[in-house]
């Protein structure tokens, strides 16, 4: 075995409110620049929609991620290292700014310099790239909140896998679905990005897992940005290098949250260590598609085994760390309750983000101008908006089953919530959502405090601060913290 | 895959740095945003190298318990905030109106003294005009403070002088956010004889069911609470969206088995995350809460009655009180409250008239309660409160809910179907009383509610078969027209919900919001659905209650901040007004109001001549009764009436007021409201600051621009009042009524754009300041992360600059101290609330007239103009003397005044000493220290105080407390938890969440209303004739009858749309939303969401340029094209500035398109008017008619050709 420890999270998704106050966090604090503005190293994509950048699934276009290369292999999809070098001056799967959004301000000095006119003034939008005016006609969350629902809910990629009448119920009043999807960089156990950069200059860091990206080694080839299936690494128009989600990493150095999982005032994210064993990686990532979900549980080692412990002592990991792992609300969400699944698994990148679906309300028939919804307390998968072929397709390459198993769970809990503290719903209905849900009375309790009662401390579980090893390798180097050291 | 490597060594990965640095940063400072959002987020600021770099929400909330944590609050519009310190929007210096300053300089070239020149200016009209007709369209010229300052204060003394100081008018909205930056401006006003405009009311956030049916403003749960409620119905209500640092409770409490039910038109964001989505109607709630509560009272109270249901309602509602039926041809009708006075048991009761009677079953006979209005202001102190005892033998009462149980006749008395256009006649049983005017049927509310509500009990009369009489209001059948919902969701809904308060004791509640109190009949809406909250126990419980949270919200201190902010240390009453009424009337939007239209805006139930009449004749009758303030108050100056007097031989202040009587009973004197057109009546000068008050405040936008601005407008809409009004006298329309607007703001929004002085105002960050809410139950600061940028000033420093300023000009122009009199309208929490029994008219000789009696009461003030830099940082001696308080109870605060004074800081003048105000931080401290709610002995005094009334122990509630102290640093270090306070109505000790009317329901402290209970019925004579004294539904006007399009041609390709404007993701009213961050993460505008079928009718593709038009604006932006819009609807989210790329108007004459506020006009509710009478009298944003405005109509087309800019 070979032992490692990876920073994962889970984004609750019964919890999001689409608020963005993770996206503005972060861009406020990492891409406020010039160069930068078209970035948001996390956003919230409105769905169904075209997500940002638009219709970054479509893998047909993008040639992002992993495919299967014989029984216990997978290649990268753009083709081998060759054959991408071959296109670093004509890639064709690199998107360009329309495809993100050209970013625009406004003459807000015109407020105040105008001339006396014939009517009042007004701050046009200028373009960010050129400063010229701009005729504002896409952006970052363009379909927020279903705007445009006919153009751009209808082209969701996740769409495809339904028939043309699922497709339209769902933008119907009575069936629509619509929830958020908030979307950082997954850090990925697998990174494509890693695999296709020809200068190394992207990187795994030992200690956590995060991917992070050194703009001293870029050299600007892009093929991050195309091989990453989730268009989470992007390119700096400044500096003609690749920058990318940083995990926070100045952040959990410190013991600090993430500003993305500090701010989200859902309360929807949580994050923890897991352990993994390396060796691993090439035979998880090349499972066939219905089982990705599984692979993906499968990465995980238990943390409570002493044989896991023992191999991750062997392979560096600290006791401490071995502590946080097994305090990693990540891991049980995962595996311990089977409740979060990860997003599109089928790109074989192994993202170590995972989303716990949303609940969605009856559905509702109408009859004569007259609307009329299911009957019952609570919705069931079944009487609800859910559209379960959609979330398969979103966050279990298509496996309607493992999709359900998480809302059995969320909605066993519910009722038997409900039957404690109200009493209109009996024990025995309880009981047997328990059985359908295959959940336990002592993870049903856990699962609600955690996602009820938690503070901050409770939902993200740091691993220890490794710096002062790190520091070792510099005499005197405390008093030199801040400071520019040579070479840096 | 032998690439993927993990990387471990320190020395290649230098480069990390990078990020670290950026990180890194120099001081942390807490700090809020405060105006208009009232999530009150506390929130860190970093400073790195002298500059704001970043926020990040603070997280060291104390915690509650049983509740998810508060942390964190604060969501993606406050946490872009950093960006308007440093950005181009930005007011940096002092600016002013290019054409202002050249008449400004060419006045003072010929006239050194500051006043004479202003006088010189406004007293030649085309000078006035020249700086009046290009207001808003550029020019602005830099200036400096002393400048800008001196044309304020010569444009303030010239006024005080001419015109009165109430033709000085103040306006800034919801204190709470940032309470000293509000009181900075109010004190100064105060001190002035000025006026503040109210906001609560103005911007519809005022539930006006509210003080009906609990003679309280708004008194709500925090969020926490949600967490307690079982079942949560969220109507006109978008929490995910306008509620975002509170929305987790909302899915934390569903996690916890609470079942979430959102009635609305559109699929929000909420509704989507909701059990149940119920995509009733716009507008329409009403409706199904009416059958909801038909169905309610038929299966929980008639057939299989709920023990704790009854219980609560004899102990904690007006039900079991007593009705006379007034007979009217050979049919009846419920009348007046049986009231002591009329019963010869009980005549000689003290305030008789105000003490009321219920049956008791114990003496088969009439008995008064103790608790009741005439027991709270009567002299022997100590029988206000809830118990059911008999307030003359002391006897326990039995009341019976229902006479049906021995009754001796039944009576068909008639209930009126609005709807339908039809009288309906349903049995009630009734007992006969004998009383002072003979012989009287008697009912019970719950009989008549029961009647009301079609709930027959095989007596006499009409009442529905079943439920599905489609016919019958308030059938779930009848529902079905109005909503578009099914018969069977309604009956689940009300089964489930009486289901779960009945197995959970009241844990019901009612998320509500702004989506519902915008329309004409909201006080309607909103009684039908607390009538489901009271008739099943839901209020006054934790987890329980009508959790309405739009605007106003909680100023926690309000005791000591009041009397800072009302400067009622140096003199009162203050001049406050209620804004709806001041701009109905001052810009001029009544003169576009027809009467006949309005009897069906608001349909009546009888026919008198009290209904009757054009709304400005309604306006102008509550002014004279004393129902409602005005100002200014007369057609002349209230220092000249006071010279007049005094002129005239009047010595004392009592005949100075018998002489202001007379003359108004000659009409020698009259009030300005009676001819507001005339200059006389005119507002001069208008001071705006944390607001934007011509712009989202501003409904009638366009009005606004024409006759308060003078300068160009988009209104096409005919003036049609002339022939229809009978008391106002009509005029040439005017145009710029005002001299001088000036604006403090930290952006340059559509206010500023539109003033004529633009002061630069320190931001959030650069400023020391208090903020709550109740949204939760702490308090925390504004602090000074950075000091103010380039020349800006706090709210509070420029008006004490700006009260130096005047102090100087007016030891030349207004030396020695001068009286003023002062016209305040009946107070609620006043003895005067039992002023008017009946309705009388002093004016038509129905009544004599008697100044606090039956018309305002008149009060002669000292202003001391050339002391008021003085005054205002000083805590005045009246303070010492009236101590703190608020809702009709003080407590003395002499011994701490007197420390404070010795402690300092202070100020010395005149040979005395003052606790000092002269810094904000020292102003905070002084409210700290005086509070209830952050200091344990005042709480502890208050509860004593409050117990003398009440006649209960009450003082055990703040024991364990009382050594509580809270300074301004405490704050800065962690947010603090408030203190259990008798200002307020929650019981919170020991980390309980807040509930409104926990104190009513568990210590028996009676509700500030007529009964002492919660209402369901308003006896008053008025809402007897307009047919609501009992919960009811009237339908939505029609787009005929609100004339929105009576001339706008429907040419084209256009489509009739209802526009809705509710609040939006992207910024908070119009804060925010012209940031490029906020554009950026939406559309890049604000635009126009509609139907996609509908937007197809039109020719109208998403992102294509839109106009908006109707009779009184216009709005040029894009459309947003949704399935998720119902058909017939369209949205464009509160609220967009003219400022952040808004085209030119082809069909408007290429002027630019304008704001959300473009294409209302408001129209006033005359019911919200009345007063004098128990909960329905007036208070500063607690009374008044609403600024509504939702039922408007428009046509929306695409755009002609391009935009032009």
């Amino acid at each position: 075995m070979d032992v490692r420890a990876q920073i994962a999270s889970v984004f609750h998704l019964d919890k999001c409110i689409g608020c963005h106050t993770c996206s503005v966090v972060c861009k406020n604090l990492w891409t406020n620049r010039e160069g930068a503005e078209h970035m948001w190293w996390n956003n919230v994509e409105a769905r169904p929609g075209l997500g940002y950048p638009r219709r970054w699934e479509d893998q047909e276009k993008w040639s992002g991620g992993w495919e299967k290369d014989g029984d216990d292999g997978v290649k990268l999809k753009a083709g081998g290292r060759l054959g991408m070098l071959s296109r670093i001056f004509h890639n064709p799967a690199l998107p360009t700014i329309d495809d993100y959004y050209e970013p625009w301000t406004y003459q807000y000095k015109d407020l105040f310099d105008a001339p006396l006119g014939d009517t009042s003034p007004t701050a046009r939008p200028v373009s960010r790239l050129t400063g010229k005016p701009i005729d504002v006609k896409s952006g970052p969350n363009w379909d927020d909140d279903l705007a445009g629902s006919k153009e751009h809910a209808a082209k969701d990629p996740g769409l495809d896998a339904l028939t043309a009448t699922e497709r339209a119920a769902l933008l119907a009043t009575e069936r629509m679905t619509y929830f958020h999807l908030p979307r950082t960089c997954n850090h990925c156990a697998n990174p494509a990005c890693v695999a296709a950069c020809p200068s190394g200059a992207i990187y795994k860091r030992g200690e956590d897992g995060l991917v992070v990206s050194n703009p001293e080694a870029c050299r600007g080839w892009r093929l991050c940005v195309s091989s990453c299936p989730y268009k989470k690494v992007f390119f700096n128009h400044a500096t003609g290098k690749s920058e990318k989600c940083i995990g926070c990493y100045p952040r959990i150095e410190s013991g600090e949250a993430p500003a993305c999982f500090a701010s989200c005032v859902g309360r929807i994210r949580f994050q923890g260590v897991v352990l993994y064993d390396a060796t691993r990686l090439a035979e998880l990532a090349s499972r066939p598609e219905h089982d990705l979900v599984a692979a993906a549980r499968d990465l995980l080692l238990d943390p409570e085994s002493p044989e896991v412990q023992a191999a991750a002592r062997a392979s560096g990991v600290s006791d401490a760390v071995i502590d946080a792992a097994k305090r990693s609300p990540t891991y049980s969400f995962v595996k311990r309750w089977n409740l979060a699944l990860p997003l599109h698994p089928e790109f074989r990148t192994l993202p170590m983000v995972f989303y716990v679906p949303p609940l969605l309300p009856f559905v509702s028939e109408k009859e004569d101008g007259i609307t009329r919804t299911a009957d019952g307390l609570f919705a069931t998968l079944e009487s609800s908006r859910v559209p379960l072929k959609y979330i398969a397709a979103l966050f279990s390459a298509g496996n309607e089953a493992e999709a359900a198993a998480p809302y059995r769970k969320l909605l066993a809990i519910r009722l038997w919530r409900r039957a404690e503290t109200v009493g209109d719903v009996s024990r025995d209905e309880v009981a047997r959502a328990f059985i359908a849900a295959d959940l336990t009375q002592d993870d049903a309790a856990a699962i609600h405090e955690l996602t009820t009662f938690s503070r901050l401390e409770d939902r993200v579980v740091l691993p220890p601060g490794t710096r002062a090893e790190a520091l070792e390798e510099w005499d005197g180097a405390q008093g030199g913290i801040g400071f520019a050291r040579a070479g840096a | 895959m032998s690439w993927v490597q993990d990387l471990v060594k320190p020395r290649a990965r230098d480069w990390e740095e990078l990020y670290r640095r950026r990180h890194q940063h120099d001081r942390v400072v807490r700090s809020t945003h405060g105006v208009n959002c009232t999530g009150g987020c506390s929130w860190n600021v970093h400073v790195k190298e002298g500059v704001v770099a970043f926020e990040t929400q603070a997280r060291d909330y104390p915690l509650l318990e049983g509740v998810p944590p508060y942390e964190p609050r604060g969501c993606q519009r406050g946490a872009c905030f950093s960006s308007y310190l440093y950005s181009p929007l930005r007011v940096k210096y002092p600016y002013l109106r290019g054409a202002l300053v050249d008449a400004w300089r060419a006045a003072k070239a010929k006239h050194p003294d500051p006043v004479d020149a202003w006088a010189s200016m406004v007293g030649d009209p085309e000078i006035r005009r020249s700086w009046q007709k290009v207001r808003g369209k550029g020019g602005f010229r830099r200036a400096s403070w002393d400048e800008a300052l001196e044309i304020v204060a010569a444009s303030t003394i010239h006024t005080v002088k001419t015109y009165g100081p109430d033709r000085v008018i103040g306006f800034s909205p919801i204190p709470a956010m940032s309470m000293l930056s509000f009181a900075g401006g109010s004190r100064y006003m105060q001190l002035l004889g000025g006026v503040n405009l109210s906001f609560y009311d103005w911007y519809c956030d005022l539930p006006n069911a509210s003080p009906q049916v609990w003679g309280e403003q708004t008194d709500v749960a925090e969020t926490a609470d949600w967490f307690n409620s079982k079942y949560i119905v969220a109507m006109g209500s978008n929490p995910d969206v306008t509620r975002t640092p509170s929305a987790h409770f909302l899915h934390e409490a569903r996690q916890d088995g609470t079942k979430l039910v959102v009635l609305s038109p559109d699929l929000s964001a909420t509704s989507k995350h909701a059990d149940w989505w119920i995509p009733a109607h716009a507008g329409q709630d009403g409706a199904l809460w009416m059958a909801v509560n038909h169905v309610i009272l038929r299966e929980f109270h008639v057939d299989q009655p709920v023990p704790y249901f009854q219980q609560y309602l004899r102990r904690f509602s007006d039900a079991p009180f007593l009705v006379e039926l007034e007979e009217k041809n050979g049919v009846f009708a419920a009348g007046r409250l049986l009231r002591a006075a009329s019963l010869a048991r009980s005549a000689k009761e003290e305030n008789g008239d105000f003490k009321f009677a219920v049956w008791d079953r114990t003496a088969d006979a009439p008995r008064i309660p103790l608790g009741s209005l005439g027991h709270r202001w009567q002299s022997k102190k100590g029988e206000w409160n809830l118990q059911m005892k008999d307030g003359i033998d002391g006897a326990e009462i039995d009341p019976a809910l229902s006479l049906l149980d021995g009754h001796e006749d039944v009576k068909l008395v008639e209930t009126i179907d609005f709807a339908g256009e039809r009288r309906i006649a349903r049995g009630v049983p009734v007992r006969y009383v004998d009383t002072d005017h003979g012989r009287v049927a008697v009912a019970t509310i719950y009989d008549l509610l029961l009647a009301q509500f079609g709930v027959g009990r095989d007596l006499r009369g009409e009442s529905p078969a079943s439920y599905d009489d489609a016919d019958a209001p308030f059938t779930p059948a009848w529902q079905e027209k109005f909503t578009g919902i099914d018969r069977a969701d309604v009956i689940r809904l009300a089964r489930e919900w009486a289901g779960t308060a009945a197995r959970t004791e009241g844990k019901c509640s009612i998320l509500i919001g702004a989506g519902v109190n915008h329309w004409y009949h909201a006080d309607l809406t909103y009684r039908a659905g607390i009538t489901a909250l009271l008739l099943c126990g839901c209020v006054g419980k934790n987890g329980g209650g009508l959790n309405h949270y739009v605007g106003q919200e909680k100023l926690a201190p309000v005791a000591p901040w009041a009397t800072l902010a009302g400067a009622l240390d140096w003199a009162r009453p203050p001049r406050f007004q209620n804004t709806p009424s001041f701009h109905y009337v001052h810009s001029d939007q009544w003169r576009y109001e027809r009467t006949a239209d309005e009897s069906q805006l608001n349909p009546t139930a009888d026919a008198a001549p009290f209904t009757h009449g054009h709304t400005i004749d309604h306006q102008i009758r509550a002014v004279r009764c004393g129902w409602l303030p005005f100002f200014p108050q007369f057609d002349r100056s209230s220092l000249e009436v006071v010279r007049d007097a005094r002129a005239a031989g009047a010595k004392t202040n009592e005949e100075i007021v018998a002489w202001a009587v007379k003359q108004l009973v000659e009409g020698k004197l009259r009030f300005a409201v009676e001819d507001p057109d005339a200059e006389a009546s005119w507002p001069r000068v208008w001071m705006i600051w944390r607001g934007n008050a011509l712009s989202s405040s501003a409904k009638g936008h366009e009005y606004f621009l024409r006759h308060y601005l003078g300068t160009d407008d988009s209104s096409i809409a005919p003036e049609t009042a002339k022939e229809s009004v009978k008391e106002v006298v009509w005029r040439d329309p005017p145009k710029g009524k005002l001299d001088l607007v000036v604006d403090m703001n930290f952006r340059m929004d559509t206010s500023a754009l539109f003033s004529d002085v633009v002061l630069p105002a320190a931001t959030f960050y650069e400023k020391d300041d208090l903020n709550t809410t109740d949204l939760h139950t702490y308090i925390h600061p504004l602090q000074a992360a950075v000091q103010p940028c380039w020349e800006s000033k706090s709210d509070w420093d420029s008006f004490e600059a700006l009260a130096e300023k005047v102090s100087q000009l007016a030891r030349v122009h207004l030396p020695d101290p001068i009286l003023d009199l002062v016209a305040v309208p009946l107070q609620h929490d006043t003895p005067a609330e039992m002023a008017q029994r009946e309705l009388a008219d002093w004016k038509k000789g129905e009544c004599a007239p008697v100044p606090g009696k039956t018309m305002p009461g008149l009060v002669v003030v000292e202003r001391d103009y050339a002391n008021i830099f003085q005054r205002f940082v000083s805590f005045g001696p009246a303070a010492r003397a009236s101590g703190v308080g608020a809702h009709g109870l003080s407590w003395p605060i002499e011994d701490v005044y007197d420390q404070m004074a010795k402690e300092g800081p202070s100020e010395t003048w005149g040979g005395k000493r003052y606790p000092s105000v002269a810094r904000a931080k020292d102003a905070a401290n002084l409210i700290l220290r005086l509070a209830p709610e952050t200091n344990g002995e005042m709480a502890w005094r208050a509860f004593h105080a409050e117990e003398k009334k009440v006649g209960l122990p009450l003082a055990d509630l703040a024991e364990h407390t009382r050594g509580v102290r809270t300074t301004f640093d405490d704050i800065g270090r962690q947010p603090r938890r408030l203190l259990t306070s008798p200002c307020w109505t929650g019981i919170i000790n020991d980390g309980r969440p807040y509930a409104p009317y926990v104190l009513n329901v568990e210590r028996l402290v009676p509700w500030r209303t007529l009964t002492g209970r919660q209402h369901l019925y308003l006896d008053h004579p008025g809402y007897l004739a307009y047919g609501e004294a009992l919960p009811t539904y009237k339908p939505r006007p029609s787009p005929s009858v609100v004339q929105d399009l009576t001339v706008t041609p429907q040419d084209g390709k256009s489509i009739r749309l209802n526009f809705l404007t509710p609040h939006g993701k992207w910024n908070i009213h119009s804060t925010y939303g012209d940031l490029e961050r906020m554009l950026t993460l939406s559309r890049g505008c604000h635009p126009l969401w509609m139907n996609d079928v509908d937007a197809d009718s039109a020719g109208i593709a998403d992102n294509d340029w839109v106009e908006a038009i109707n009779d009184h604006g216009v709005v040029v932006t894009r459309a947003c094209v949704s399935a998720r819009i119902p058909r017939g609807l369209a949205f464009q989210y509160h609220a967009p500035e003219r400022t952040v790329g808004v085209p030119r108007s082809p069909t408007r004459g290429g002027k630019r398109g304008g704001v959300h506020n473009s294409l209302f006009r408001v129209r006033l509710k005359p019911t919200l008017m009345l007063g004098g009478y128990g909960q329905i009298s007036y208070a500063f944003n607690y009374w008044g008619p609403t600024g509504n405005n939702r039922d408007a109509f428009v046509l929306v087309r695409k755009l002609d050709g391009a935009p032009r800019w």
